[in-house]
C-alpha cells in the first residue's frame, strides 16, 4: 500500500528532478500537474510541501492553483464528465445536456456527487466539433449527444457501479 | 539615458528627461493624472487603468504608470472621451463595492471615494451583482474585508516586496479574484505578522485594524477598576494628522489631557519603559559582548518582527534580546510594582496601551507575556482608534489643556523618545551602553548615521579599546536582507536593531491614514514624524536612559539592578519557533 | 522493408474519440488473422480535416478514403479491401478528396480544390511518430540549408521578404519580430512556440502539432538560429494529451538524430526544446501572460512595453510565434520567400488555416490561400449550409472577432479586409450561423466565454465584461431595459480602448459587431420582447395546437403543473405558470406544441 509518507517522498523526488535546472521555481505548474496526476486533485498538504521544497510562498502557490481551471482543488469523482462548451457544441445544444446532467445528479458545474461517483465540469472546445455536441467521460469522447442519451449513459454507469459494489461486498 | 526630449502635452510643448514613465514625466510638469493601483514604492502593476492617457499613434489608451515617455510623443490627458472612460472605469470599481461610505471605518479618508468625486460620478449606470464574501475577523490585529477590496494589489505587492512576508496573494480569477492568505485560511492561522502595513497601503477599507474602541469604552465604565493608560512615543508624533494638522506636531500633552477626560486615572509614558528597556537591553548586550550569549544581539521590541523571526528565521531566536517590549514592560510594572504601590489587586487594574501599531494587539495577547496568569496589557488601541475615541467622546483635542504624564512611570529621557524612529533604539542603547561599559558619558549623542530612511544602516562606535559594529533595518524585507548578510558573515555585527514597519514605529500599521495631499508610506511624512521625536529629544535635558531619575529610583526601590532576578522574572521573556501555513524554509527540506 | 499495403488511420481527437489505439489494434488483429501483418504498414496520421465524416481511414493501394469507420466495421472494411480487393462502397468518401501542390498523388478532389496546404502540408500524410516519414518529405532540409548556407541575418531577410505575418491573430509581421529579438545583445534568449490554442471551436494548432510535430520543431530551430537563442519552449495546453505525447516523441527522436542539442548537424549551433504545459487559462495565449505562466505565476498579462523581444521570459529577449506561424518557416526557406509571397494578397501572404464549424456541411480544418473569399470558403470548400437553411452570418476570430453578414461574403480573407469589414482574422475559428441563430444569444455566448477567461487583473475587463454580460443576459431573458444597447456600446468601446491586454481589448468585439449588423434584432429583444430565432427561451410562448391527441405526456413532464387537460382531449398551457423550460416541447411526439 502507498502511504502518505511514500507519496510525500515521491513528490519531493519529482521536485528534485528540476532542482538543477535554471529558473527552478518556474516549474511550479509542472509540479502541480504532477500532484493532480497522482492525487486526482491538488491538496493543501502537497501545496505546503511544495512551498517548503521549492521556496515559494504558499499564498502564491494557492493563487496559481486557483487561477488555472485545469487544477481541481477538491477531490473529484470516479467519473469526470466534461461537457464541451465550444462554439460548435454550444450551437448544437450543449447547454441542454449540461442542464440535464445537473438535474439528474443534483450538482452544479465543478461539483462532485455525494457518492463520489461523478464530477461535472465544463470544458473549453475539446476539438471534436465534427461530432458536436460532445461530452467526455474520463477522457473518452462521446459524440452527437442528446439529453436523453446522456441520461441513459449516466444510468448505465450508475448501474455498473452498483453491481461492482454488490460484487465487492460478496 | 538622461537626455532631455521634446514632448507635447495637450498641445503644449515641453522638454522632459527620457527614460521615465509618462506618469512621472507628467508629474514633473504639474499634471497629476488620477491613479489607484500605482504606488511609487511598489512594482508597476498597470491594472486599475485609472491613469490612462491618449498617446498619438496608439490605437488604445496607455496606462501612464507603465508607458515609457519617448521623444516627440504627443499626449492628451484630458479629452472628453478620456474623461468619460476614466469615469466609467472608476464607476465599475464602485459598482462592485459596498455603498456604505457614511458608515465606513475610513471616515472619508478613502482614495476610492476621492476618485469617485474627482471623476464626477454622481449617478450609477452599470450597477449589477456585487461580490459577497465573509469578513475575516480572526486576527487579533487586522480585519480583512474582501467586499471592499478593489483589487489594486497594493497590499499583495507590499506584503511581498517590502515586507517579504507573502501572507497575501491573489486567488481565483476574473470577477471572482480575491486577495487572501493561502487556502483562504483565517488570517490568524496564516503567516501574517500583523504589521498592519496592508491597512496603510489599502486605498479603501479592505483592511482595517481590529477595532477595540467599544470594548475600551465599556471597560472605562467599570467603576471598580483603576484605569491606567500608556502612550507610545510615535502616537504623539502622528495623532495631530487625525485632527487635520500637518505631520510633525508632537502632541503628548494634548493626549494626556484627552485620556484623563476619557476617564483614565493615570497616564503613563511608554517612553519611561523604553528607558527601562534600554537599561536591560544595554546590560544584556554587554554581557553577551563578554562572551555570555550569542552575537549579534538583535532587538526585540517590534511585535511584527518577533512573529517574523519565529516563523522565518527561528535559527536567530537565540540572538534575540530576551527583553520584553517597552509596552509589555510597562504593562508588567503597572500590574506589579504600581499595583503594590496603590495596594490594588492587579485584577482591579485596567491596563490600556495606545500604540502606533496593530501588532501590539497580537503581542498583548501572547500567553508567554502574562503576569501571574493574566494579561499585562488588557487592551491595545491604535493611534487611529484613539483619535476616534477622542472625537466620539466630544473632546476638543487641539485645545485640550496641557497635562503631564503621571509619576512614577511617566518621566522619560530623550533616549526613550527616539525609540519611535528607525535607528532610535540603537542610538538610545549606545548612549547607555557607552556609559555602562566605560563609566564615561558619550557626549556626541546624535548618531546621524543611524537616522533616516535608508533601508539598512551601519555604524561603528568606539568605546575605548572596543569597536562595536552595529546595524539597523526597518521594514521586514530589509530585515530579511540584513539577516541573510549575517548568515553569510556571522561576525559582521555585534548589535542589530530591527523594526518591522518602514520608518520604524512612526510608520506603524496603526497610524493615521494618508490624507488627501499625501500617499501611504510617504517618506516626507515619515521624516516629519521622526523629526517631531528628535525635536523632543533635543529639548530634553535628560537624554540618556540611565540619567532618568525615575529609572534610577525604580531600580533602587524595586528591581535592584538591570538583569537582576526580579528583572528577569518581570521584564524578560523568550520566543519559540512557529510554523503556520505559508512558511518557506529557506534551507534544505527534511 | 517494403510494405505492400498501407492503412492510414486518422488520429485526430474527433476521429479517435479520445481512445487512441482501439481501431489500430483491431486492424492489426484482422491483418494477423490473414497473415498480412508483415506486408502492411499501419500508421496514424494527424487530423485529416474531415471530422464530420470521421473516423476516417485511408487504405493503399487505391488511396481509398473510408469514413464513419468504427470498431464494428473496420475489420470488414479491411478484409474486403485488402483480402477480397473490393471497395466497401457505402463507407467510401467520394466528394472529399485530397489535392494540393505537395501531394498530387492523392488525385483530384473537390473538398481540397480551393485549398492549399502549406502549414498543414504533411498533416494526414505522414506518420507523425516517425521521423523518417518527415525526412522523406524533405524534412529538416530547410534547417540544413540554413545552418550551412545562411547567416542569421539572411534567414531573417528571407522571413521578412516572405511577408509572413503572425498567425495567432494580430498579424504582426514575423520577420520584424525576429529582427527585434535578434537585435538585442543578450547572451541568453528564448524562442517560444505558442500552442495554447483556446478559441472555442478552433483546433488548428492541435491538429498541426498532432499531425506534423517535426515541422514546428524545425521552424523553431531555424528561429533560434536566426535570433541567436539556444532555448526553445513549446507552451501547450494540458488538455491536448495526444499532441503533447507526439511532440515529446518528436523532440526525442530529433535529439537522437542530432537535430536538437549541441552542435546540430555538426555545426557550432546548439539548440534544444522543452515542453511546458498550460493549465486551462485562455488568457495565456496572450504573450505576456504566457510568459508569466511559464515562469510559474498566475497567467496575468503585464503592461507592454517592454515587449518580449526586449524583456521577455525570465527578463531575457524572447521570440514568440504561434504554431501555424512556425509551421510556415521551413516551407519559406525551402521554396523561397519569393514563391511564398506570390501567394495571397498584397499585405497578407501565404495561406491561413481555419476551423470550420457551425451550420455547415463540411466541418473541419481547411487551409486556403489568403485572398480567398468568405463565399468560396463557406459554399465551395465548406459545402454550404445543410438542410437548405439560409445563411445568416459567419463569425470569425472567435471571442475576439466579429460577425460578418451576407453582404460581406465577398470579403477576401486577409488581415486588413476582415478588420475593415468589422471582424478580424483571429487564430482561425470560423463559425457559420444560419437563420436559426439568435445574434444576441451568440454575442452573449462569446462574451460569457471572455468573462470566464478574464484574468481579473485590469478593471475594464474584470468588471466591465461582467456588467456587459449582465445586460446581455437580461436582454435575452426578456428583461432588457431602455438604454441597454447604448450602455453595451459605451462599455464596449471603453473596454476595447482601456483594457490591459488583447483579451480584454477584443472581448467586446462580438457584441459591438452584432449590434452594428443586427441592431434591429437587439431592439426586438428589448422593446418587443421577441426573439425571432426562437432561441431565447425565456421570451417564448409555448402553446398547444390542434395536433394534440391528449396523450398527457406533456402533463407528466411539466415541472410547474402548467399543462392541464382531459385525456384524449386537446390540452392547454397556463401561461402564468409556465416557466418556459421546454420539457413539454421536447416530449411531444405529435408536434402539437408550438413555440414562438
Amino acid at each position: 500500500m502507498i502511504t502518505e509518507k511514500d507519496k510525500k517522498s515521491a513528490l519531493l523526488e519529482f521536485i528534485d528532478n528540476y532542482r538543477e535546472k535554471d529558473n527552478f521555481e518556474s516549474y511550479l505548474i509542472a509540479v502541480l500537474h504532477r500532484v493532480q496526476e497522482v492525487n486526482g486533485y491538488v491538496d493543501e498538504a502537497s501545496m505546503d510541501l511544495i512551498a517548503h521544497a521549492m521556496g515559494i510562498p504558499t499564498a502564491r502557490i494557492y493563487g496559481v492553483a486557483t487561477f488555472y481551471h485545469f487544477f481541481n482543488l477538491k477531490p473529484v469523482g470516479k467519473y469526470i464528465i466534461s461537457v464541451c462548451m465550444g462554439t460548435a457544441c454550444f450551437v448544437k445544444g450543449a447547454n441542454a445536456i449540461a442542464d440535464k446532467i445537473k438535474e439528474i445528479l443534483n450538482i452544479e458545474t465543478g461539483e462532485t456527487t455525494k457518492d463520489g461517483l461523478f464530477t461535472l465540469q465544463e470544458a473549453r472546445c475539446l476539438g471534436a466539433c465534427g461530432q458536436a455536441p460532445v461530452l467526455m467521460i474520463n477522457n473518452k469522447i462521446h459524440g452527437r449527444m442528446t439529453p436523453k442519451k446522456t441520461a441513459d449513459m449516466i444510468k448505465k454507469i450508475k448501474r455498473n457501479a452498483l453491481k461492482q459494489k454488490v460484487q465487492g461486498q460478496r | 539615458m538622461d537626455n532631455m526630449i521634446p514632448i507635447k502635452v495637450n498641445g503644449k510643448e515641453y522638454r522632459v528627461k527620457s527614460g521615465q514613465t509618462v506618469m512621472h514625466a507628467l508629474d514633473g510638469l504639474g499634471y497629476k493624472i488620477p491613479r489607484l493601483c500605482y504606488h511609487p514604492k511598489l512594482s508597476i502593476e498597470g491594472a486599475c487603468r485609472v491613469c490612462i492617457v491618449e498617446i498619438k499613434g496608439l490605437k488604445n489608451y496607455a496606462a501612464s504608470c507603465s508607458y515609457p515617455v519617448s521623444a516627440n510623443m504627443e499626449i492628451t490627458t484630458n479629452s472628453r472621451e478620456l474623461r468619460q472612460a476614466r469615469r466609467d472605469i472608476v464607476e465599475l470599481i464602485l459598482d462592485n463595492h459596498p455603498q456604505d461610505c457614511h458608515t465606513c471605518d475610513r471616515d472619508g479618508i478613502c482614495e476610492l471615494q476621492r476618485l469617485a468625486y474627482a471623476m464626477g460620478i454622481r449617478k450609477r449606470y452599470f450597477e449589477g451583482e456585487r461580490k459577497q464574501y465573509a469578513i475575516d475577523t480572526s486576527s487579533a490585529s487586522v480585519v480583512r474585508d474582501p467586499n471592499k477590496c478593489v483589487l489594486c494589489g497594493r497590499c499583495v505587492r507590499l506584503c511581498s516586496e517590502i515586507q517579504k512576508v507573502n501572507a497575501l496573494g491573489y486567488a481565483h480569477r476574473g470577477f471572482k479574484t480575491v486577495v487572501m492568505p493561502a487556502f483562504n485560511k483565517p488570517f490568524s492561522e496564516s503567516v501574517c505578522t500583523t504589521c498592519g502595513q496592508c491597512i496603510n497601503v489599502c486605498p479603501t477599507a479592505a483592511f482595517v485594524e481590529k477595532n477595540n474602541t467599544r470594548e475600551l469604552f465599556e471597560m472605562l465604565d467599570d467603576p471598580d477598576t483603576v484605569k491606567i493608560a500608556q502612550v507610545a512615543p510615535s502616537v504623539r508624533a502622528a495623532i495631530g494628522e487625525s485632527f487635520n494638522l500637518e505631520p510633525g506636531h508632537a502632541m503628548h500633552s494634548e493626549i494626556v489631557a484627552s485620556l484623563k477626560k476619557l476617564g483614565f486615572d493615570y497616564v503613563f509614558d511608554t517612553q519611561f519603559s523604553a528607558d527601562l528597556t534600554i537599561m536591560e537591553e544595554a546590560s544584556e548586550f554587554l554581557e553577551r559582548l563578554e562572551g555570555n550569549g550569542p552575537l549579534p544581539m538583535i532587538t526585540s521590541c517590534s511585535s511584527a518582527w518577533m512573529k517574523y523571526v519565529e516563523q522565518f528565521y527561528p535559527e536567530f531566536i537565540p540572538n534575540i534580546s530576551s527583553c520584553k517590549s517597552p509596552m509589555s514592560m510597562m504593562g508588567t510594572l503597572v500590574k506589579t510594582y504600581f499595583a503594590e504601590k496603590l495596594k490594588v489587586k492587579p485584577a482591579n487594574i485596567l491596563s490600556a496601551a495606545f500604540m502606533c501599531c496593530t501588532a501590539k494587539k497580537y503581542e498583548a495577547a501572547r500567553p508567554e507575556l502574562a503576569v501571574n496568569g493574566s494579561r499585562s496589557v488588557d487592551i491595545v488601541l491604535t493611534t487611529r482608534e484613539l483619535a476616534w475615541m477622542i472625537k466620539s467622546a466630544g473632546i476638543d483635542f487641539l485645545n485640550a489643556k496641557g497635562e503631564d504624564f503621571d509619576a512614577p512611570l511617566g518621566l522619560s529621557s530623550g533616549a526613550g523618545t527616539i525609540f519611535g524612529a528607525t535607528g532610535g533604539v540603537m542610538e538610545a542603547a549606545i548612549r547607555t551602553a557607552y556609559f555602562l561599559y566605560s563609566g564615561e558619558t558619550l557626549l556626541d549623542i546624535e548618531l546621524n548615521e543611524l537616522r533616516g530612511l535608508k533601508g539598512i544602516k551601519e555604524s561603528r562606535i568606539k568605546i575605548h579599546d572596543k569597536e562595536i559594529r552595529v546595524a539597523v533595518a526597518h521594514g521586514l524585507g530589509n530585515s530579511s536582507d540584513l539577516l541573510e548578510t549575517v548568515k553569510k558573515d556571522p561576525g559582521r555585527y555585534h548589535f542589530i536593531e530591527i523594526m518591522g514597519c518602514p520608518g520604524g514605529c512612526i510608520g506603524g500599521g496603526g497610524q493615521p491614514y494618508a490624507t488627501a495631499n499625501s500617499i501611504p508610506l510617504d517618506e516626507d511624512c515619515l521624516l516629519k514624524r521622526a523629526e517631531a521625536l528628535y525635536g523632543l529629544d533635543r529639548k530634553k535635558t535628560i537624554r540618556r536612559s540611565h540619567d532618568n531619575p525615575d529609572i534610577q529610583r525604580i531600580y533602587k526601590e524595586y528591581l535592584g539592578r538591570p538583569l537582576s532576578k526580579l528583572s528577569h522574572q518581570l521584564l524578560h521573556t523568550h520566543y519559540k519557533e512557529k510554523t503556520p501555513h505559508g512558511i518557506i524554509w529557506k534551507g534544505a527540506v527534511e | 522493408m517494403y510494405k505492400e499495403y498501407s492503412i492510414i488511420i486518422c488520429s485526430g481527437t474527433s476521429c479517435q474519440k479520445g481512445v487512441p489505439g482501439e481501431l489500430t489494434e483491431i486492424a492489426r488483429q484482422v491483418l494477423l488473422k490473414h497473415g498480412l501483418d508483415q506486408k502492411t504498414k499501419i500508421s496514424l496520421s494527424g487530423c485529416l480535416g474531415m471530422c464530420s465524416k470521421g473516423p476516417v481511414m485511408i487504405i493503399n493501394p487505391g488511396y481509398t478514403i473510408y469514413g464513419k469507420v468504427d470498431a464494428g466495421n473496420i475489420g470488414k472494411i479491411i478484409e474486403n479491401h485488402i483480402v477480397h480487393k473490393k471497395e466497401v462502397t457505402e463507407h467510401v468518401i467520394h466528394e472529399d478528396h485530397l489535392f494540393n501542390r505537395f501531394y498530387s498523388i492523392f488525385g483530384d478532389m473537390d473538398f481540397f480544390g480551393k485549398q492549399m496546404r502549406i502549414a498543414l502540408r504533411n498533416c494526414g500524410i505522414i506518420d507523425p511518430d516517425d521521423i523518417d516519414d518527415y525526412l522523406s518529405v524533405r524534412g529538416y532540409e530547410a534547417l540544413a540549408r540554413v545552418l550551412t548556407d545562411y547567416t542569421p541575418a539572411q534567414v531573417i531577410e528571407q522571413v521578412k521578404l516572405s511577408g509572413l505575418r503572425g498567425r495567432g491573430g494580430a498579424g504582426f509581421p514575423t520577420g520584424i519580430k525576429w529582427e527585434l529579438t535578434a537585435r538585442e545583445k543578450e547572451p541568453v534568449k528564448y524562442v517560444i512556440c505558442n500552442a495554447d490554442e483556446g478559441d472555442p471551436g478552433a483546433f488548428m494548432d492541435r491538429s498541426a502539432v498532432e499531425g506534423d510535430p517535426h515541422t514546428i520543431i524545425e521552424g523553431m530551430i531555424i528561429g533560434g538560429y536566426a535570433v541567436g537563442a539556444k532555448n526553445g519552449i513549446v507552451y501547450i495546453r494540458a488538455e491536448y494529451p495526444l499532441a503533447i505525447k507526439r511532440l515529446e516523441r518528436a523532440i526525442a527522436s530529433a535529439r537522437k538524430e542530432g537535430l536538437l542539442g549541441d552542435n546540430i548537424l555538426d555545426t557550432q549551433f546548439c539548440f534544444d526544446i522543452e515542453i511546458r504545459l498550460g493549465a486551462g487559462a485562455f488568457v495565456c495565449g496572450e504573450e505576456t501572460a504566457l510568459i508569466q505562466s511559464i515562469e510559474g505565476f498566475r497567467g496575468m498579462p503585464r503592461p507592454r512595453p517592454p515587449y518580449p523581444s526586449v524583456k521577455g521570459l525570465f527578463g531575457k529577449p524572447t521570440l514568440i510565434n504561434n504554431v501555424e506561424t512556425w509551421a510556415n518557416i521551413p516551407v519559406i526557406i525551402l521554396d523561397g520567400a519569393e514563391w511564398f509571397s506570390s501567394i495571397g494578397t498584397e499585405k497578407s501572404k501565404g495561406t491561413k488555416v481555419f476551423a470550420l464549424a457551425g451550420s455547415i456541411k463540411n466541418t473541419g480544418l481547411i487551409e486556403v490561400p489568403m485572398g480567398t473569399t468568405l463565399r468560396e470558403i463557406i459554399f465551395d470548400v465548406g459545402g454550404g449550409i445543410p438542410e437548405g437553411r439560409k445563411f445568416k452570418a459567419v463569425q470569425t476570430g472567435g471571442p475576439s472577432g466579429g460577425c460578418l453578414v451576407e453582404s460581406d461574403l465577398d470579403t477576401r480573407i486577409d488581415y486588413e479586409s476582415l478588420a475593415a469589414a468589422g471582424s478580424m482574422m483571429g487564430s482561425g475559428g470560423m463559425i457559420v450561423l444560419d437563420e436559426g441563430a439568435c445574434m444576441v444569444n451568440i454575442a452573449r455566448y462569446f462574451l460569457e466565454f471572455a468573462q470566464n477567461e478574464s484574468c481579473g487583473k485590469c478593471t475594464p475587463c474584470r468588471e466591465g465584461t461582467k456588467r456587459m454580460l449582465e445586460i446581455l443576459t437580461r436582454i435575452t431573458e426578456g428583461n432588457g431595459m431602455d438604454g441597454d444597447i447604448e450602455k453595451l456600446e459605451r462599455l464596449g468601446r471603453m473596454i476595447q480602448k482601456a483594457s490591459l491586454c488583447g483579451l480584454g481589448q477584443s472581448a467586446p468585439n462580438p457584441v459591438l459587431s452584432t449590434i452594428a449588423k443586427f441592431r434591429s434584432e437587439y431592439e426586438e429583444h428589448v422593446i418587443d420582447r421577441k426573439c425571432r430565432a426562437a432561441v431565447c427561451t425565456r421570451m417564448l410562448t409555448y402553446e398547444i395546437n390542434g395536433k394534440c391527441v391528449g396523450c398527457t405526456a406533456c402533463v407528466k413532464v411539466c415541472p410547474t403543473r402548467a399543462v392541464s387537460g382531459v385525456k384524449m382531449n386537446v390540452h392547454v398551457i397556463d401561461q402564468s405558470k409556465c416557466i418556459k423550460c421546454g420539457a413539454c416541447y421536447e416530449v411531444c411526439k405529435f408536434k402539437a406544441i408550438s413555440k414562438q
